[in-house]
């Protein structure tokens, strides 16, 4: 596609990347088909091919958006279901967060929306901080119906709708800290294969603590040695989708400084990750500071290592296998997916586990949940989560799986279905404890 | 690309145009700033952009209707667009032109299983049919390209095809019958569930009438169930002629594939970045050659056919082995005019028909032209229906590339006529090859087809500036419609 950028421009490094991106696309369509929000609101603004035309715009012009722009360019979930689809190659993630960086450089939003992020950006990178709006949350709860429950803009939302989404994805019970999730070694069961760290995540810990106490008892049992790495923490993904590329970069650094100083030390094998959206983040870790001559090279080193934990369970494979005879429907989380491009995997290891392992129509579409996406999306998000739900109980599954938390805690939201992370399956059919929603 | 003038009394009273449409679609459905035009400034042809003088997207065919006959009332041009994937510019908004945008459609009515058809609406994906109704069997048999992203709308205005089209027929042979809003406001339905409509194919006037006589608002279309067997061969050969010898030597002996398409070394190379199919990459041109039928009939055809590219020369002879590889092989085809976007930025994607004898000739002749106007060009084709997709390769930041590339694309459609064959087999005609029509028309047959087209919308006001070079007043061609003592494009013959 032509584009209009000045020299002077595209000295800049970021412009020059996404003018690359913008050249890549041939304005074919097939995007727009499998974009989630334009399959529900069905305006060329709410697809992909229509956003990188938004975004090309604003930063050709090296304008503040309008309002109305940002609203699409927001509406956005970051699945990148369309740079699966895309035959051409365009990297729609570098330039989505372009464009939402230059957004947040430019715009000014209104002060209860600033409010929001503000209070979101803060939070979701900060577990023990995280965990306190829980439990404040968990009381304020029954206020929730109280607000109201739609928005007259489809999409868009007032800061009351989305406080009532906050205030609904407050669990009931806010568990206690898990011990895995402090620095330390575990060792493996028996003669040692690999040595991996595991990436300790940030919401995850909080909000679902089994995900990593599973992966730790699966990966020993593999006879794999995994590390808490002090000093490793939450990717910045949250952050980084909401535009705070200075946030994300801060957070990005800190855990590549925790993972050399491994790396450097006893040495690691892999990185593993069993929160999806967080494993896209650090696999792209070499882009985010390409930029940077003291980063670059340690940030393509560390997200070269860095592994879903079904990539890594592959690669040593699974043994003693208890076969539960249980109908599974797999959710292929977007990270997961579109992302990582880990689709097959994770279903085949299950199988090897013993499970029926069924495929969810629509499965290419995103659930909603997308991070900060459901606060501030509300409406949007709730009508995807029920499309999923809908498709989900064609298949009548026994229990779902996912390797996304997030995706979990959504889904479980809007079902009486049980639903566990594919760690949690692997490790009960590997000899673990049955996983608590199927109990 | 030159369309005709604008009309400054339309451009004037244009707040009053969006305030009247805002009150027939209400919410976000009238976007009317700049901003957010933007994305609606072309469809899949992206070297010609033009910004509408407002975009609209209803919901309701009563909404549909109510801005047809506004639009009428008061001589406001309309241009409908469905997915925005036409490559001819179909849908190319116009400056003093409402863009009717149907994307808000997207819903499949009913699926009637008994009479094997579907109802929908019309901004369903063509390829959204075929998902709905897998699960029991059946599937929608015209499959273009761009089936995974184009509205069956956009099939019905185009007459689209497909690889399945050799032997499935193309969009109007699967076409049932069509709910259509004139431009008067007027909702007519043609067709039904049944074969055959009553009266004067109207139906079939309609197909393929590139929204220039009224905006479809349903769309009823034939199901087929899925073949017991299908499989996919890839034959590839040393050098572009002998490929396109066998497709004429396949049909000839007489047999006739579900699919029979064809893919030059370049295009092998990109859908297979893509994909991952394991198309042989050092073939010169590559046939997929699919049969289906009942196992017996499909295992005798694939022998037949892999002798007779063999006698041709075939240095690949691979069977796909299962239904998952045979859809594989399939994918990296249907991707490959935008996968072909890795290895340049822009493309033109060409489509003439010539008959199936005359492709070696034709392709040897494209190389030529190819060197004179110093553009690269990539081949990939429904080879079974003669049917080219040249694909040339230019660079839109740069004019000349640009003007060359418009050059060397009428060369080839001109190669086309010569040779016997059409200037569009099935993208349209639209902007794209609107002033090469007197190539293969004469003024007669082009009055004509104005004709018909006075008799659906005397004013000109659907989709104006489309495939006709020339406009004509109709009141010249023998009907009399004057509005308000004013000539539509008083200043014409040539705008
Ligand atoms: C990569 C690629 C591959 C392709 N491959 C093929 C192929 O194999 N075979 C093929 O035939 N085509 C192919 N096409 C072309 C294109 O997809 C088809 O022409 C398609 O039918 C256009 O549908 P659309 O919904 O995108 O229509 P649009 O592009 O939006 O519009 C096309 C025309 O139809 C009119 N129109 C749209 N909807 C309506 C409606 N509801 N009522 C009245 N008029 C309407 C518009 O005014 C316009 O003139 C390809 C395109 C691309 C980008
Ligand atoms: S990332 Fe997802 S929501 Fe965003 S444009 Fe791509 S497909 Fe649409
Ligand atoms: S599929 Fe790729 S090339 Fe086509 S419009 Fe979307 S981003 Fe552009």
């Amino acid at each position: 596609m032509q584009t209009h950028f000045t020299l002077a421009q595209l000295a800049d490094p970021e412009t020059a990347r996404s003018n690359d991106i913008l050249r890549k696309c041939v304005h074919c369509g097939f995007c727009t088909a499998t974009c989630p929000t334009f399959v529900l609101l069905g305006d060329e603004r709410d697809s992909p091919r229509g956003r990188i035309y938004l975004i090309k715009s604003m930063i050709e012009d090296d304008r503040a958006p309008t309002a109305k722009e940002v609203r699409h360019v927001d509406r956005c979930l970051s699945c990148l279901s369309c740079m699966t689809t895309c035959p051409s190659g365009v990297n729609y993630m570098h330039l989505v967060d372009h464009g939402r960086h230059h957004i947040e450089e430019t715009f000014t939003r209104t002060l209860p929306d600033r409010f929001m992020r503000g209070v979101l950006a803060y939070l979701m990178p900060r577990p023990a901080a995280f965990r306190w709006a829980m439990v404040l949350g968990r009381l304020a709860k029954p206020l929730a119906p109280l607000l109201p429950a739609t928005s007259s803009d489809p999409g868009g939302a007032t800061f009351l709708r989305r406080l009532r989404a906050m205030l609904e994805a407050v669990p009931d019970k806010v568990p206690t800290p898990s011990p895995v999730d402090r620095p330390q070694v575990f060792p493996a069961l028996g003669v040692q294969r690999k040595r991996v760290a595991l990436m300790p995540g940030c919401g995850q810990q909080v909000l679902a603590p089994e995900v990593n106490e599973a992966t730790v008892r699966l990966l020993t049992r593999l006879d794999i040695e995994v590390v808490n790495v002090a000093g490793s923490g939450c990717c910045g993904s949250s952050v980084l989708h909401v535009g705070r590329n200075d946030q994300a970069i801060e957070l990005a650094k800190r855990n590549i400084t925790a993972w050399l100083r491994e790396i450097d030390g006893a040495g690691l094998d892999a990185i593993v990750i069993n929160a999806s959206g967080c494993g896209t983040t650090v696999k792209d870790y070499g882009h985010m500071l390409a930029d940077d001559p003291v980063w670059a090279e340690k940030a393509k080193q560390v997200a070269s290592l860095a592994k879903d934990v079904t990539e890594i369970v592959a690669e040593v494979g699974l043994s003693g296998i208890v076969p539960r005879p249980l109908t599974v429907a797999y959710h292929s989380a977007c990270s997961m997916q579109h992302g990582q491009k880990l689709d097959a995997l994770p279903k085949k290891l299950l199988r090897e586990a013993g499970f029926m392992v069924k495929d969810v129509p629509e499965g290419h579409l995103c659930c909603g949940w997308a991070g900060t996406y459901q606060v501030l999306q509300p409406d949007l998000s709730r009508r995807l989560r029920d499309r999923k739900v809908a498709n989900i109980e064609s298949v009548r599954p026994d229990v779902i799986a996912a390797g996304n938390f997030g995706c979990i805690g959504n889904i479980a939201s809007g079902t009486g279905i049980p639903i566990a992370h594919t760690v949690e399956l692997l490790d009960w059919a590997t000899g673990g404890p049955k996983p608590a929603a199927l109990i | 690309m030159q369309m005709p003038p604008l009309d400054p009394a339309i451009l004037a009273r244009r707040s009053e145009i969006v305030a009247a449409l805002r009150a027939i679609v209400p919410g976000e459905g009238v976007i009317d700033d700049l901003e957010g035009m933007r994305p609606y400034e072309c469809d899949a042809l992206s070297a010609y952009r033009q910004m509408p003088l407002v975009v609209v997207l209803p919901e309701t065919v009563a909404q549909v209707s109510t801005i047809l006959s506004y639009c009428q009332d008061n001589k406001v041009k309309v241009v409908p667009r469905g997915a925005g994937t036409s490559l001819s510019g179909g849908s190319m908004p116009v400056g003093d032109a409402i863009l009717l945008g149907l994307g808000k459609f997207n819903r499949v009515l009913e699926i009637d299983y008994a009479n094997r058809c579907a109802r929908v609406q019309p901004g369903v994906t063509n390829l959204g049919i075929s998902k709905a109704v897998e699960h029991e069997g059946f599937y929608y048999a015209p499959d273009p390209s761009s089936q995974i992203a184009c509205s069956i709308g956009g099939n019905v205005a185009e007459n689209s095809g497909g690889v399945h089209c050799l032997k499935y027929g193309l969009t109007t042979n699967n076409l049932l019958g069509i709910e259509l809003v004139l431009m008067t406001g007027e909702v007519v339905r043609l067709g039904g569930k049944h074969l055959d409509s009553e009266g004067y194919d109207l139906l079939g006037v309609m197909t393929g009438s590139e929204g220039l006589l009224g905006v479809v608002t349903e769309v009823t279309v034939r199901l087929l169930r899925k073949p017991t067997t299908a499989r996919a061969v890839l034959l590839g050969f040393p050098t572009e002629a002998g490929a396109a010898d066998c497709v004429a030597a396949v049909i000839a002996s007489g047999i006739i594939p579900g699919g029979m398409e064809m893919m030059d070394k370049e295009a092998v190379k990109c859908a297979e970045a893509y994909v991952g199919a394991g198309y042989p990459l050092d073939a010169e041109g590559l046939l997929i050659v699919e049969l289906d039928g009942p196992p017996v009939e499909v295992d005798y055809l694939v022998e037949r056919v892999a002798e007779i590219a063999r006698g041709r020369g075939a240095t690949t002879v691979r069977v796909s082995n299962d239904e998952q590889e045979r859809v594989l092989f399939w994918a990296g085809r249907k991707a490959a005019f935008p996968a072909v976007g890795q290895i340049t930025p822009d493309y033109m994607c060409l489509d003439g028909s010539v008959p199936r004898g005359r492709l070696v000739e034709v392709l040897a002749e494209m190389r030529e032209m190819s060197k004179k106007h110093r553009l690269r060009v990539v081949n990939v084709f429904h080879a079974g229906d003669g049917n080219l997709h040249p694909l040339i390769l230019f660079d839109a930041n740069d004019a000349d590339e640009l003007h060359r590339a418009e050059e060397f694309g009428a060369d080839i459609l001109r190669l086309c006529v010569r040779v016997g064959g059409v200037l569009t087999g099935e993208h349209g005609v639209g902007i794209e090859k609107r002033d090469l029509m007197g190539v293969q028309f004469t003024e007669i047959d082009l009055d004509q087809q104005m004709r018909l087209k006075c008799a659906f919308d005397p004013d000109h006001l659907l989709n104006p500036g489309k495939v006709f070079p020339q406009l004509r007043r109709c009141a010249e061609l023998g009907r009399v419609v004057v509005h308000h003592n004013k000539m539509p494009f008083p200043d014409i013959p040539r705008f």
